[in-house]
């Protein structure tokens, strides 16, 4: 295949690379979503494991 | 273990289910509404797609099934709630009849009260929309085993939701894409009756779901009762 | 004799593997999508029928595949908590629920995509598109319930019932979909099925398909150590854990 058939998919382009496009969205958003859940786990723990330390001193 | 007098399993069955009709029948208005639920949305189709005869028999089966569903799911919400808000059903759990008597006898009586009524009105709605006589009895058959799937469906998703806010909206949430083989095979039958072709194996599919229905939800829904109650 | 598998299930372990797997299996699942896009987008030969279109396959069915997958998942990891009172397995229950609604996203939208070329339409109510859409309505209804509830734990055993329901009612929707689809034929033009597949386009499908299991355990890994975290604030190990 060359370059020119490579990006025009035979005339589907405009179907498959929106769905390779929103794929690799999809990937993205789950790794960016699950880290941003981990980090608020880990500062909220923090926290309460600070509130709680105060708490017993 | 047993709080009380020992009483058989089926005549345990039977007491709560007589409770049970006796408590719905002291209140005609919420027997009614259902029912007239139903034909308000059977209604809605016609009208809001001004279709001529001929096309609204087509629509027939799917409209008259997605308005029983939606009627029964009105009904749903109420299946424990009352009793579970004011301590009957803990009570009644704690009787040592076990929770599944309970549940069995409860949803039976919901499915009297608002299921075989809506069959009992089928007749009507069914030659409101222009559905041919001939293929009453596989409505009606089909209605039947579907309400009774349904019954039980909405069992499990309202013993979820008991006690929840905005329960009812969960409730449909959770109970309507379960309902959609039920859906799918009961206005199928239908459609088959209207135009003339084999309805056993659409109703044998329905039987077969409500059969499985019926021997696994009662225990899903003892079980979504005793995780949302204790 | 089963303290191992309980010791497997503690959630202290359950976090550290979790920390320790998720790197390697993200850079595993970079490797096998990577070469999966490549291969499939340049190099697999064009399919007679479908033209160049067919190549969508390469994110659709890894979706679709994964969008069950996972919601099995869901209910296996429920039953287990339920019925073993293994609460871990409420947190991979937990953390699961929202990757497997965005793969079937994915693959309803890609499907989507795929079938304007071949049926014309953008959405025609085939049977495995349907039956995807439902399968999103399930999640929903998961992810939906579990929040409602004041106490988080009580919320936990809902959700899990619900899933195992839930799984239950899966074939018989696939089933009865395809039997809704079948009285209704529709133009038969070209479906979305597997194109004739020799060598050379199925393994980068199959390269796709282990790129996304491997891609959806690492994010699980990661969205498991939230959970349990969330589920396990104030105890012990997490102090430890936390600080590192």
């Amino acid at each position: 295949m060359n370059s020119g058939e490579f990006w025009s998919m035979g005339g589907y382009a405009r179907f498959v690379w929106p769905c390779f496009g929103f794929a690799f969205a999809v990937l993205l958003w789950n790794l960016w979503s699950a880290r941003r859940f981990l980090a608020l786990a880990r500062r909220r723990t923090a926290r309460a494991l600070m509130m709680a330390a105060s708490e017993r001193s | 273990m047993s709080a009380g007098v020992d009483v058989g399993v089926w005549r345990a069955l039977g007491l709560v289910l007589e409770r049970e009709l006796l408590l719905s029948f002291r209140r005609p208005d919420q027997l009614l509404q259902p029912l007239v639920f139903f034909l308000i949305v059977t209604t809605l189709f016609p009208l809001g797609l001004s279709v001529q005869l001929s096309l609204l028999r087509e629509m027939a089966p799917g409209v008259l099934w997605v308005s029983a569903l939606l009627a029964s799911l009105l009904s749903l919400d109420s299946l424990f709630k009352s009793d579970a808000d004011d301590g009957t059903l803990e009570q009644l759990a704690l009787s040592g009849q076990g929770l599944v008597v309970i549940v069995v006898a409860k949803t039976l009586a919901h499915w009297l009260v608002s299921g075989a009524s809506l069959v009992l009105l089928a007749p009507l709605v069914g030659t409101a929309l222009a559905i041919p006589v001939g293929a009453f009895g596989t409505m009606l058959a089909s209605l039947a085993l579907g309400t009774l799937t349904l019954s039980w469906l909405g069992a499990i998703g309202a013993g979820l939701t008991v006690g929840l806010k905005r329960g009812n909206v969960i409730l449909s949430l959770i109970v309507l894409p379960l309902a959609m083989p039920l859906l799918i095979f009961g206005a199928g039958a239908t459609d088959r009756a209207i135009s003339g072709t084999s309805t056993g194996g659409a109703l044998y599919l329905l039987g077969a779901l409500c059969v499985l229905t019926c021997t696994l939800a009662p225990f899903a829904a003892s079980a979504a009762l005793r995780i949302t109650l204790e | 004799m089963w303290t191992w598998f309980y010791r497997l299930a503690s959630p202290p372990f359950v976090y550290r593997v979790a920390a320790a797997a998720s790197p390697w299996l993200l850079a595993a699942a970079a490797a096998a999508i990577g070469y999966g896009v490549i291969d499939g987008l340049a190099f697999a030969p064009r399919d007679y029928q479908q033209g160049d279109a067919f190549r969508i396959i390469y994110v659709h069915a890894p979706a679709a595949w994964l969008s069950l997958f996972s919601y099995t998942i869901m209910a296996v990891a429920g039953a287990i908590a339920l019925i073993w009172r293994i609460k871990v397995g409420y947190a991979v229950a937990a953390a699961t629920a929202p990757i497997g609604a965005s793969f079937t996203l994915l693959a309803l939208v890609t499907g989507s995509l795929w079938g304007r070329p071949m049926w014309g339409t953008y959405w025609a109510w085939d049977p495995r598109l349907t039956s995807e859409l439902i399968l999103l309505f399930l999640y929903v209804g998961v992810m939906s319930l579990r929040p409602a509830f004041e106490d988080p734990a009580r919320g936990d055993r809902a959700a899990a019932l619900l899933a195992i329901v839930g799984v239950v009612n899966v074939p018989i929707i696939h089933y009865s979909v395809q039997w809704w689809n079948s009285l209704h034929q529709g133009p038969t033009v070209a479906k979305l099925a597997k194109p004739e597949m020799p060598g050379s386009m199925l393994w980068p499908l199959l390269s796709m398909l282990l790129g996304f299991m491997l891609f959806y355990g690492a994010v699980l890994c990661i969205r498991l150590r939230a959970e349990v975290l969330n589920r396990e604030r104030l105890s012990a190990w997490v102090r430890e854990a936390v600080k590192s």
